[in-house]
């Protein structure tokens, strides 16, 4: 619930609001207070909440990986172990499904991108006031839980993937395949211009999409979480509870989306032609 | 809300996290899977070899009995021949150890008769002689008579 000394609005605001630590327009460091004050910040400036999470999950997952990964019995698995292939036996398999060249990277790539994905998404089904009391309690004035809610984030990977993306298609075919690929197609050569422009939005419409699908998925979802946050306390339950099932589908959901896709792009860019 | 050198990190960490999966995670479990599929696989082929052994082994066994059986009911049937040949055997020996049991008694029987005979004889010549010692006693001296008494006893031998 919401502070006695807040309203709705600030209430909502406070829970969007990430840990953002960089030069106030004064010119002096710290953390902004408030939306505002970050956004005068400008580009060069940290969200510490996001980073620490993310990276934070980020290294569980590979630590609980690993450790399945250091003694990997070829008898009868652990329980562990048994989890871990479980979930490694579906990458490969919705990778071999999709993607039609030979790389070593797409299947642990699109491994770290589930997994990860799921673990930041899972955040969100933390109640919304727990971990930023705690924070408030210790003085962390804004802590947003959900690194998928916050755009740096989804950009981030989004980036990442098209980055690998323009290399493998550039590795693949060379520059001038993959220029060829821009500039020759759909139309005739002489509608040059034409073609590029239509390939290069649809290119960089991939990791635009890729990022703000995630993004606009988990934003809604914990928007809706605060905003039944807000209900009297007897009632919240009947929402939250309900919602909350709901959204553990749409937390598997829409990392498997991001990684299919990954997927997807990735094999079109080892494609010769399409 | 907005975009800002977070981008930047995030990035970083999201590759760090992809190249140590790739590096230190996917590779030995997937090693590991790859050769658990191989033993499996190996197992499934050994168990299928297995059954198809005992089948083997059952029909070998099977006709291992009946081999079993047919030289037991050869037996038999030999040993049943056997013991009748060894009961004619007996018989005929036994037969024959009769024949010779009852010849040996007939003989000894013989034997007997002529012994009693004998004794009979020499009994009655004796009383013969004691009678006739008793007549000749009271009528003739022996010494005189000596001579009929002789021929009357060598006349009863014959007898």
């Amino acid at each position: 619930m919401s502070g006695e000394n807040l309203t709705s609005s600030e209430y909502i605001k406070h829970h969007l609001t990430n840990l953002t630590y960089g030069q106030h327009p004064d010119g002096s460091w710290g953390i902004a207070h408030g939306a505002d004050a970050a956004k005068e910040m400008g580009f060069w400036a940290l969200n510490i909440d996001t980073l620490g999470v993310s990276i934070l999950l980020g290294c569980l997952f590979l630590y609980f990986f690993k450790k399945a990964a250091t003694s990997p019995t070829t008898g009868v698995p652990s329980g562990l172990q048994n989890f871990v292939e479980m979930i490694l036996e579906f990458i490969d398999d919705s990778v071999k499904d999709s993607f039609n060249g030979k790389n070593p990277l797409i299947a642990p790539l699109s491994l770290t991108i589930f997994v990860w994905i799921v673990l930041m998404n899972t955040m969100d089904l933390v109640p919304v006031d727990y971990i930023p009391h705690l924070g408030q309690l210790i003085g962390i004035p804004y802590l947003k839980v959900v690194p998928t809610t916050d755009p740096n984030m989804t950009f981030a990977m989004a980036f990442g993937v098209f980055f690998l993306i323009i290399f493998y298609s550039i590795k693949v075919k060379g520059p001038g395949g993959f220029f060829a690929e821009l500039a020759f197609h759909p139309f005739p050569k002489f509608l040059m211009p034409f073609n590029l422009f239509l390939e290069l939005v649809s290119l960089i419409s991939k990791p635009i999409s890729l990022a703000l699908r995630l993004f606009g998925n988990m934003y809604a979802g914990e928007m809706i979480f605060i905003l039944i946050a807000m209900l009297p306390f007897g009632l919240q339950w009947t929402l939250s509870v309900p919602w909350a099932i709901f959204h553990i589908l749409i937390v598997i959901l829409q990392a498997f989306i991001f990684m299919t896709l990954t997927i997807v792009y990735l094999s079109m860019a080892h494609e010769e032609s399409h | 809300m907005n975009i800002n050198a977070t981008l930047i990190g995030q990035t970083i960490a999201f590759f760090i996290f992809v190249w140590f999966c790739m590096k230190y995670v996917w590779p030995p479990l997937m090693a590991a899977m790859e050769e658990r599929k191989n033993k499996i696989a190996e197992g499934l082929a050994a168990g299928e070899r297995g059954q198809k052994e005992h089948e083997l082994a059952e029909k070998r066994a099977i006709e291992v009995l009946q081999e079993a059986r047919a030289e037991a009911s050869d037996i038999i049937n030999l040993a049943n021949v056997r013991a009748g040949e060894m009961v004619e055997e007996a018989k005929g020996k036994a037969t024959e150890e009769a024949a010779k049991v009852k010849k040996g008694a007939e003989a000894e029987i013989e034997q007997e008769v002529a012994g009693a005979r004998e004794a009979l004889r020499e009994e009655v010549s004796s009383l013969a002689i004691a009678a006739a010692e008793q007549i000749i006693k009271s009528e003739i001296n022996a010494t005189k008579h000596k001579k009929i008494i002789n021929d009357i006893s060598s006349k009863l031998g014959a007898a």
